[in-house]
């Protein structure tokens, strides 16, 4: 009987190893500012405070009190989603990462990495539509399929959809609002316009959450999870879209007045 | 009232005013369509209660429209607020065009809710366990004032525009 919805198992052993990745960025991103900041000029503090706080709320949607509870409590999954795939990808974007990662290396790997930046794999999935798709039809699959109950039942699964969906939230966040250099660029109308469907997409699947419960998940925890996905989603968004315009607004700053 | 260059600032103005038109309509219309997402969200639905989050009735259609729409005036407000910013920065903003598209804007969204997305799709009601006549006849008429006095001040700026242009064309 699914008194609280899934079979709870302890001792996955897949979330020390997406831990242990996070740690691993955090380590190779403060080395790098240390080493970089010997060459050039200083690497700005908010930067690297971005990055620290990113990694914090991808950790604690993997380990910790909220991770613990996602097994048995549908509003603290989405918690735990919301932190990983909307909040942590846009402190990381901030942190840019390709940047620093480009003024660290020397010339020859920097060369390296800005061709794999250039190739055509990347050109792909960096489209805002194939970003689009990979995030928000990847939480349709997630939701509106068996795979949110099979996936409390099988760690590497459990542990798979985690990671698919920080990865796919960090390049959707990346693929709208420009931080580091970017290759192939889109026009802001046409990442505006993608990202309004986008979020719609967002906003329908947490109404659709509201009446259709996932696989495994009580009425009410459904109810509560689907609103805190509609209003939690739409504020961390908000930040996203201003910074989306703040950018439209920087770029189309009249040329030659520069008296205000 | 019709503003009147009276001498060389007024006339740069004017010109300004000319060549942003349709930016300053843009950006008035989709903050109307914010402002009124705004007001259904705030007051009809978390301090009145009389919205709700979901209703059973509601289609899948009514859902595609609504999440759309949602997410739409959500960009809109942040995005022609931007817009507005830029305007001032540019020394074109013509509140009175954008007061227009702002009621233009507003009203049509309004209407578009209450007919297409409370009545056909069902979304949800206005109010519930209530006779919902008076309230949908409120808020249809309501809306469809806002479109009539946003109509007015897009025509009345275009006239002026026109004007303008003429003006403009007869001094060469």
């Amino acid at each position: 009987m699914h008194s609280n919805g899934h079979i709870h198992d302890n001792g996955t052993g897949f979330e020390p190893i997406l831990l242990m990745l996070l740690m691993l960025g955090l380590v190779i991103y403060i080395a790098a500012v240390i080493i970089s900041n010997r060459r050039y000029k200083k690497w700005p503090l908010y930067r690297t405070f971005f990055w620290i706080l990113g990694t914090l709320c991808a950790a604690s949607a993997i380990i910790g009190p909220i991770a613990n509870r996602a097994h048995m409590d549908f509003t603290a999954h989405m918690v735990g989603h919301l932190l990983l795939g909307m909040i942590a990808p846009i402190l990381l974007v901030l942190a840019a990462p390709i940047t620093l990662a480009l003024r660290t290396l020397d010339v020859q790997s920097a060369r390296r990495l800005s061709k794999v930046l250039k190739s055509w794999p990347l050109r792909i999935i960096s489209n805002p539509i194939t970003a689009s798709v990979l995030n928000i039809g990847g939480l349709w699959i997630l939701y509106t399929t068996e795979l949110y109950g099979l996936m409390h039942q099988n760690a590497l699964l459990h542990a798979l959809v985690h990671f698919h969906v920080f990865i796919a939230g960090y390049l959707f966040t990346a693929s709208m609002i420009y931080m580091d250099p970017a290759p192939h660029r889109f026009s802001f109308m046409f990442r505006a316009i993608v990202f309004t469907i986008s979020l719609a997409g967002h906003d329908i699947l947490s109404k659709y959450i509201f009446a259709h419960p996932p696989s495994g998940v009580t009425k009410v925890q459904a109810e509560n999870g689907g609103m805190l996905m509609y209003y939690a989603g739409d504020a961390i968004d908000a930040a996203l879209i201003c910074i989306l315009c703040y950018q439209w607004f920087k770029a189309t700053r009249p040329k030659g007045s520069l008296a205000l | 009232m019709d503003f009147k260059p009276r001498n060389q600032r007024d006339q740069s103005i004017s010109e300004l005013r000319y060549t942003y038109s349709a930016r300053n309509l843009w950006s008035g219309f989709l903050f109307g369509i914010g402002l009124v997402a705004f007001i259904d969200e705030a007051i009809f639905h978390q301090l009145l209660h009389w919205h709700h989050f979901y209703d059973k009735s509601t289609t899948s259609i009514g859902l595609i429209s609504d999440g759309l729409f949602h997410a739409l005036s959500w960009f809109a407000t942040v995005g022609s607020l931007f817009m507005f910013a830029d305007l001032r920065r540019r020394k074109g903003l013509w509140l009175k065009r954008w007061i227009g598209g702002v009621l233009l804007g507003a009203g049509s969204f309004q209407l578009y809710d209450g007919i297409i997305q409370h009545k056909l799709m069902r979304l949800h009601q206005i109010r519930y366990n209530v006779d919902i006549f008076p309230y949908d006849l409120t808020w249809n008429i309501a809306a469809t004032i806002m479109i009539l006095i946003g109509i007015t001040l897009v025509i009345q700026t275009r006239r002026s525009l026109l004007k303008m242009k003429e003006d403009a064309s007869n001094a060469q």
